[in-house]
């Protein structure tokens, strides 16, 4: 799973702000990603646009920080796609997550 | 302020964007304290103490969008420098950014080595800024320098409502001819120092100092509440200050000094007169014509503060003074009636 994941961009990011502070950082993000999964779906169930699309940014957001590229991608396209008609994209979304984070932690403590 | 070593608040509503913006502001020697949204930003930028904010857009209760807005409206914050981080989509947000008064924007993930750049580059504007502001204060008063650097610089100036100060010491030539130039020099420094003060704390801008006198002006260029009760209430402080001076002075064997305060209102034509190069902030008129005529009546009349009819009807007997009645002042087509602000005999 970490091919998913741009070395690249992985390793400026540690060159940038210290490989042990990666590590923390990656952990923040596996602890705030639920929350943030949480405001996506709820969003959505209230068919509430605008909160559904700053959710879905966050996430983008934060992917690309950790060159997450795969997760950065289907999150922008929720963030720009409006609300879904039904949670599938959302489930795909969540199930990417789930496999990146093991994969980000692994990367960061090499 | 120097480059590195500046305090910098971080706003960003994700705790891994913030966490990761502090992180690099902290490698480059820089303070940094962090707000999860734009509310709490507000609440620390008032607090004092900032170089330069870092600001994301989206946020919960105020976005970055309203932040920069209350920044622009406030002229206690308006001049710290915003750089925006932001992954939002398309250049309209970055031109509105821009119209805000964002210094700079950039596009998360924020690279660290532009992120450095920018910093380094808008500290040095503020530096830079914050040295010309030094100077314009320095030369022009803040109450100028606040209006010059709100509404800029242009010769001309507009008609208002204002009361006009004179003042100077009276029979500063003797005391100068009875010390040495260092000790006459000290002497006008103090002098300037306690009038100054007194005129500022209410809200007077002192736009002239000629030798030992001095020219003021209550509701101009800065709005004051009450022009005419703000130039009684500072003369009577002024009064007050010589008298505390004066002690001082007693007890090192000096000759006491003493003031003439003469006091007009009414219209004045206020603004920068000069040239592009060189300019002053003044005000000219029938007005200021009085209060000098007012301040060199004060000998005369063996009073420490002369007031016209206008101011006097404006203090609505909030402070005692005594009528003397009409005087013909040269260059005036009519007698004027003139007020002594009570319990002040010759100063």
């Amino acid at each position: 799973m970490t091919d998913s994941i741009d070395r690249t961009i992985f390793g400026e990011l540690q060159q940038a702000a210290g490989a042990d502070f990666v590590i923390e950082l990656v952990d923040t993000f596996a602890e705030e990603a639920p929350g943030m999964f949480a405001e996506l779906r709820a969003a959505h169930a209230a068919g509430a646009a605008e909160r559904f699309r700053r959710a879905a940014h966050s996430l983008k957001t934060n992917a690309n920080t950790f060159g997450a590229t795969a997760l950065g991608i289907q999150a922008r396209e929720l963030e720009l796609g409006g609300l879904p008609p039904d949670a599938r994209a959302i489930d795909a979304l969540q199930s990417l997550l789930d496999a990146t984070i093991p994969a980000l932690k692994e990367l960061a403590r090499g | 302020m120097a480059e590195r070593g500046a305090r910098l608040l971080v706003v960003d509503d994700n705790k891994v964007n913030r966490l990761l913006l502090a992180r690099n502001v902290t490698l480059q020697g820089h303070q940094v304290e962090t707000a999860e949204n734009g509310r709490v930003a507000l609440e620390m930028l008032r607090r004092g103490g900032f170089d330069l904010l870092v600001l994301d857009i989206e946020m919960p209760d105020l976005d970055g969008f309203q932040v920069m807005e209350q920044l622009a409206a406030d002229p206690a914050l308006r001049d710290i420098p915003v750089i925006v981080t932001s992954s939002l989509e398309g250049v309209a947000t970055i031109v509105r950014c821009i119209e805000l008064g964002a210094d700079d924007y950039l596009h998360k993930p924020v690279n660290a080595v532009l992120l450095k750049a920018r910093i380094g580059s808008s500290l040095e504007k503020k530096r830079l800024r914050d040295q010309q502001k030094a100077l314009v204060e320095r030369f022009a008063t803040s109450a100028v320098a606040a209006d010059l650097l709100q509404s800029g610089f242009t010769l001309g100036g507009k008609r208002v409502q204002a009361t006009v100060m004179f003042c100077d010491i009276r029979g500063f030539t003797t005391i100068v001819e009875s010390q040495g130039p260092e000790e006459t020099i000290e002497l006008l420094n103090t002098w300037y120092t306690l009038m100054f003060d007194a005129i500022a704390a209410q809200g007077g801008v002192v736009n002239q100092m000629i030798g030992d006198g001095l020219m003021a002006i209550f509701g101009a260029p800065l709005p004051v509440a009450e022009p005419p009760l703000a130039a009684v209430r500072a003369a009577l402080e002024m009064v007050e200050m010589i008298g505390l001076l004066n002690t001082e002075r007693a007890s090192e064997g000096k000759a006491a000094l003493a003031i003439g305060v003469g006091i007009a209102t009414g219209d004045v034509f206020a603004g920068y007169t000069g040239t592009q190069e060189r300019a002053t902030y003044t005000c000219v008129g029938d007005t200021v014509n009085l209060a000098a005529r007012l301040e060199a009546h004060t000998k005369q009349a063996a009073r420490g503060i002369l007031i016209d009819g206008a101011t006097h009807e404006a203090l609505g007997g909030r402070v005692p003074c005594e009528a003397l009645g009409a005087v013909q002042f040269k260059g005036k087509a009519q007698a004027v009636d003139v007020f002594a602000v009570a319990a002040t005999p010759a100063a």
